[in-house]
């Protein structure tokens, strides 16, 4: 096995859980958590992917996949936020809309090929000994969008007037209201960020990392495992970003052990053909659970955890929970 | 303009079903207009449900039997989400009960040759426990380490998938296909078709027992929610957890017993289908029962009556949705449904005030009881 | 949400010598209100209201709970419209559409239940909403500038401190700062010392003069007569949305003067405090130490009895362990200690065990934890009596004995609600402290555990409630009342226990009790005497 190979293969599909991570992150910084992830990623997947397919044009496939997925965000962030629904069910009613509706526009779509985003090779990072090859080499330009999307994201939550407002908006809406902050509007602003990143996060998979459309296969749960990734980080775009390559990096890993006759010595009870890779195949969904345990372990322990005012609606003149 | 949300201070009885009727009504007709704009006829795909699912005799006893693992999946979800319990685990409580139950004709746990009257009620407790015991991993974890149970049951649903294929694919595979052998025929659950002797109409029926099991369910659950101790704390508890608490209430055991009698009644649904209509453990014997599930129970507003009746729509749905191009599209109109459910909510609960120009008064109108001076 | 300003505010002329440059007239008010009326469902708040503020005065504003006093001032701050009237700021006409409007017009104002974000920091908060910086925080030059206010005003503060680890007291030092650094020159300041210890008060009225002396304003509200009388020149007083006395100067008026003008009677509850003996201990409270949620020391070493028949009272400034106390005696979170109610250990055990040793509590949170908002009020009645015939028969729940037993409390208890059906969060404050009181006391507790039960309430719920607490201390009960009212705690209690910092400091009977000594316990000024 080439580690070289496994690692950038990892910083691509670690791209997909990053960007819908940390549309998430944002989501749930503004308070209002949307489990409809999986959902949106299916739509930008679709909607990327037909789009590029209809026009020739990935990157027209780009900004169809940030068009639906905002839009979709944008559905959930009216429900909940100005209509007070309870965002776990519309979260759960957007996951079912997103499937079924991307089934029913993936139709025909399934062996059928677009062109890709252009893979790059940046020209003087690249040549770093070891590091360079591997992770500047004929990346996606949407995994370099990740490297940058991630302090981004960090240095506009913690250190931007902006930011600051977001904060309050998750912690404490009663006082950013009280300073004139509009808490809904603001709300709705972050949740159709939120989704116009999961769509990019869908059409990532389509556009380039697993090029090609395969039913609700196509996202696979990933985007649940990105929500899972949320609590793992404790809300953090660095911690989501690490949370998210080191899941990508893994999962070919274990994968990869496949193909290995022996281990150590021993017969590799995993070998293709064996039932035992079901086992195998467990695991990334067995490291969430545990991930998800050891953030909420954390959370409990340090007192920090999700923002304060997360899922509840605001309503002036309500104190309180 | 304005647009204003107040809560009702009384809402008339006829107000919830309505509203919960149109909702679907506004559901399907956004469908529609989906499926007329990818070059269906909603018109007739509707029409063909309908047929499909309740035109004969013979075609209503086959969405009773796509309604039977819907109720008891639905059933088991209602149960959860009462005490707001989001167990998104139906499908995998469901699988892990399939399995239960095969295990005990396929390891096999009992002697061969015994009876049904044993054989069954012994497969209906194994599916049980294994789907019971599956539901209460993520039970325990959130009682016990604060794990959100949503993200936990949903892992837990693709590990059941995979734990499934284990078997079918590995140790219990006939001659290397991705199925078992079939059960005895003891372990079969009795139809009315196999009553055709006695009653000819029933010819040809495929309702099986677990449809009953499905009844008795739900009058048991409505006893147990509407009646009993328990099901008054698991009410105080969904609405207000830290009044429970304050009313003597210890909700972690609470719970986890919730999360265990959930995948019971969802292990219960996986037996009910292996045992009465596959008659073998196969890959795919879930169409996304445990997902249906969860809009079953909403569409039911978590009440164990409704939720047969809701059951019984979304078997219709998936039987004949089966026909139906494009194919995503019961998963769709189930999305759909369950957005147009929760809209309505809110119409029951408040009333929307619009109002135009500037006049609106900055003060909070939307707060419960404007209390001019608090405090 | 409208953000639309239907006159922009008048732009600020910072030196009073402005005013009489042009013209040599009188300066104009700071703020001028005139025919104020605002209508909320079923009151009538504020009804042809006059109020003047003049340049660096301190003027107080006196009333009742529910007199308007706070409706009047939200509609200063721009929180609510004024159905009808003017309000002019430095001789301009202004209607406020938003409080961002009337900070912008110099007018802030600082609430009884502060609005801070808790995880941010104190420098944080104050730049919370501001359209500068543009862009970019820069936290260490905010925190100078943040720093350099609070001393010029003498008030005592770290400006990178998390609003959580702060004291009440310095929460309200920030919520002012806040007004001040956005240049405020009026500040509002809604019973701002309900939250403070007497010395904390006496810091806090320094800073106000510190700001008067430099010529801002401040509309003082408050129902007290005796810091009224300290600290303001002048005083407006309220009754029933109209105004009593207008713009009244304190030198020479009186207690007595102020309060008839308050309440139009009596100001003394006549409350029927009969003689109850004092029976067996009931709840012995033995060397109890705990932490709170910050895992800080909550409680250390205290120890307290109460007897069957007697009120005892729990004063002490907000923060001080207090709060918790109940919940460890209720069995709701865990300590260190022993807790005896009738001879019996409760301490650490479950809820459900505590209250099968007929122990009743009225918790702080009425809302969420006294009662489940979006159930009936026969739910909410049966909450401790469900597990008991004749409301539990075996496993299962008798709705008819539910429902006769809501029906019967509804009716004693003058709980005003539609039918039983109704669900409670509909109800008013009173009511549902009525109908929590009415279940508590309908257990018939050998101890109650009252924590802050007239909170919010208006003057005749406060009675009501009052007199419930009476009469169950008449018919034996022991009763720990947990109280921010200090009045409160004197007109009801035959004891009254301080804290401070988790210790019982002092005890005495209410008889022999005098104000400037609790004040001092109460503040830890007087340790050794404990």
């Amino acid at each position: 096995m080439d580690l070289g190979l496994i690692v950038a293969a990892g910083l691509a599909t670690g791209t997909v859980l990053l960007f819908a991570a940390i549309g998430e992150i944002f989501a749930e910084r503004a308070g209002v958590l949307n489990l409809g992830v999986e959902g949106m990623m299916l739509m930008g997947a679709v909607a990327g992917f037909s789009v590029t397919g209809a026009t020739g044009n990935p990157w027209i496939g780009v900004a169809a996949a940030l068009l639906v997925g905002g839009l979709f965000g944008l559905l959930h962030g009216v429900v909940t936020i100005h209509l007070r629904a309870d965002q776990v069910v519309s979260g759960l009613a957007l996951t079912f809309l997103g499937t079924g509706l991307a089934r029913v526009l993936g139709e025909g779509l399934t062996n059928t090929n677009v062109e890709r985003l252009p893979a790059l090779t940046i020209p003087l990072l690249s040549e770093i000994p070891i590091l360079g090859p591997i992770v500047f080499r004929d990346q996606s330009v949407l995994v370099y969008l990740g490297f940058v999307l991630v302090p981004a994201a960090w240095f506009w939550i913690e250190r931007t007037r902006p930011g600051l407002h977001l904060r309050a908006v998750g912690e404490a809406p009663a006082a950013a209201d009280a300073q004139g902050i509009g808490v809904h509007r603001l709300r709705l602003a972050y949740v159709v960020f939120g989704g116009m990143l999961a769509g990019l996060a869908g059409a990532t998979i389509t556009l380039a990392v697993s090029p090609g459309w395969f039913g609700d296969q196509t996202v696979n749960g990933r985007g649940w495992i990105a929500i899972g990734l949320v609590i793992f980080a404790r809300w953090n775009p660095i911690r989501a970003a690490f949370g998210a390559y080191l899941f990508a990096a893994i999962s070919p890993f274990i994968l990869g052990l496949q193909g290995v006759p022996t281990i150590l010595g021993v017969q590799n009870p995993f070998l293709p053909g064996r039932s035992a890779t079901f086992f195998l195949e467990m695991l990334p969904y067995l490291f969430v659970i545990a991930v998800v345990i050891l953030g909420s372990r954390a959370a409990a322990r340090r007192r920090i955890g999700a923002p304060a005012a997360l899922g509840v609606p605001y309503v002036r003149g309500e104190r309180g929970h | 303009m304005n647009v204003r949300l107040e809560p009702r201070t009384a809402t008339p009885r006829w107000l919830s079903p309505a509203i919960t009727f149109g909702a679907v009504v506004v559901a399907l007709v956004i469908s529609g207009a989906i499926i007329a704009i990818v070059g269906g006829d909603p018109i007739r795909s509707y029409l063909h449900i309908l047929d499909a699912s309740f035109g004969s005799v013979g075609v209503l006893s086959d969405t009773l039997v796509k309604a039977t693992p819907l109720i008891l999946t639905g059933l088991a979800c209602a149960l959860a989400f009462r005490m707001r319990l989001w167990n998104i685990g139906a499908e995998g409580q469901f699988l892990l009960g399939a399995w239960g139950a095969s295990a005990v004709v396929l390891f096999p746990l009992v002697p061969a040759g015994l009876p049904g009257i044993v054989l069954i009620p012994l497969m209906m407790l194994a599916g049980m426990a294994a789907g019971g015991l599956w539901g209460l991993i993520p039970g325990v974890l959130r009682a016990r380490l604060g794990v959100n149970e949503i993200i936990a049951t949903l892992m837990l649903n693709y590990i059941a998938l995979f734990w499934i294929q284990f078997w079918v694919f590995g140790p219990w595979s006939q001659g290397g296909f991705q199925q078992t052998k079939p059960f005895p025929e003891a372990a079969w659950l009795p139809r009315l078709t196999d009553l055709a002797d006695v009653v000819p109409a029933f010819g040809g029926l495929t309702v099986h027992l677990g449809l009953l099991f499905g009844l008795v369910a739900a009058g048991l659950l409505w006893l147990f929610l509407e009646r009993s101790r328990f099901g008054y704390e698991i009410r105080l508890i969904g609405d207000s957890p830290r009044a429970a608490r304050y009313a003597g209430i210890d909700i972690g055991r609470r719970l986890v017993v919730v999360f265990a009698i959930s995948g019971a009644l969802a292990g219960l649904a996986g037996m009910s289908e292996v045992n009465g209509t596959v008659h073998r453990l196969q890959d795919h014997i879930s169409p996304g029962y445990g997902f249906t599930a969860v809009i079953v129970a909403y569409l039911a507003k978590f009440r164990p009556g409704r939720v047969i009746v809701a059951a019984i729509l979304f078997g219709a749905l998936i039987l004949a949705g089966r026909e139906i191009q494009p194919s995503g599209v019961p998963s769709m109109i189930q999305g759909i449904i369950l957005f147009t459910l929760i809209v309505g909510d809110v119409l029951v609960r408040y009333r929307v005030r619009i109002d135009r120009g500037g006049g609106a008064p900055v003060a909070p109108s939307a707060a419960a009881t404007p209390t001019p001076e608090a405090g | 949400m409208t953000d639309s300003l239907d006159a922009p505010p008048p732009e600020w002329a910072p030196s009073s010598d402005d005013a009489a440059a042009t013209g040599g007239v009188a300066p104009p008010l700071a703020v001028e209100a005139r025919g104020i009326v605002k209508r909320f469902p079923g009151v009538l708040a504020n009804d042809l209201v006059d109020f003047d503020l003049r340049r660096g005065e301190v003027h107080a504003l006196l009333g009742e709970n529910g007199a308007g006093k706070s409706t009047l001032m939200n509609i200063l701050a721009g929180l609510y419209r004024p159905d009808a009237g003017e309000i002019r700021v430095d001789g301009m006409a202004v209607a406020f559409g938003s409080p961002r409007d009337a900070i912008a017009a110099g007018l802030g104002m600082v609430h009884q239940h502060f609005t801070l974000v808790p995880s941010q920091t104190v420098t944080e908060n104050i730049l919370l909403g501001l359209d500068r910086p543009r862009f970019l925080l820069r936290e260490r030059r905010s925190e100078a500038e943040v720093a350099d206010l609070a001393e010029r005003f003498g008030m005592r503060i770290d400006p990178r401190a998390r609003i959580w680890q702060l004291s009440v007291g310095e929460q309200q030092r920030v919520e002012i700062l806040k007004m001040l650094y956005r240049g405020a020159r009026i500040l509002i300041m809604d019973e701002p010392t309900a939250v403070l210890a007497p010395q904390e008060a006496d810091d806090l009225f320094a800073t106000l003069r510190t700001m008067t002396a430099e010529g801002r304003s401040v509309v003082f509200i408050s129902h007290k007569l005796g810091e009224v009388l300290a600290i303001a020149d002048r005083v407006t007083v309220m009754r029933r949305g109209k105004v009593t006395a207008a713009g009244l100067p304190t030198a020479g008026a009186t207690k007595a003067d102020l309060a008839r003008l308050m309440v139009g009677r009596s100001v003394l509850e006549s409350l029927d405090r009969s003689d109850v003996e004092l029976g067996p201990v009931v709840l012995d409270v033995q060397g109890v130490s705990a932490s709170n949620d910050r895992e800080l020391p909550a409680l250390r070493s205290v120890s307290l009895q109460v007897r069957a028949g007697e009120i005892v009272g729990i004063a002490a400034v907000d923060g001080n362990g207090q709060g918790e106390l109940d919940e460890f005696i209720t069995g709701l979170r865990p300590c260190t200690g022993e807790i005896l109610v009738a001879g019996e250990p409760v301490a650490n055990r479950s809820a459900a065990t505590v209250l099968r040793q007929g122990v009743a509590h009225v918790p702080e949170d009425r809302t969420s934890v006294g009662s489940a908002p979006n159930l009936s009020l026969t739910d909410n009645l049966i909450m401790k009596r469900y597990r008991e015939a004749p409301v539990a028969r075996g496993w299962l729940v008798d709705d008819a004995s539910a429902r006769t037993l809501a029906d019967g409390l509804r009716e004693t208890y003058r709980i005003a609600a539609p039918t039983v059906d109704t669900e409670v969060r509909l109800l008013s404050g009173g009511n549902l402290q009525r109908a929590i009181l009415a279940r508590e006391i309908e257990t018939r507790p050998g101890l109650l555990v009252a924590v802050q039960p007239t909170r919010g309430l208006d003057v005749g719920a406060i009675e009501s409630v009052h007199r419930l607490l009476l009469e169950m201390r008449s018919t034996g009960a022991a009763i720990l009342l947990i109280s921010e009212e200090l009045d409160e705690i004197l007109a009801l209690a035959d004891r009254v226990d301080v804290m401070y910092e988790g210790r019982i400091v002092g005890s005495m009977p209410v008889a022999e009790a005098e104000i400037g000594r609790i004040g001092l316990l109460m503040t830890g000024g007087d340790e050794e005497a404990a």
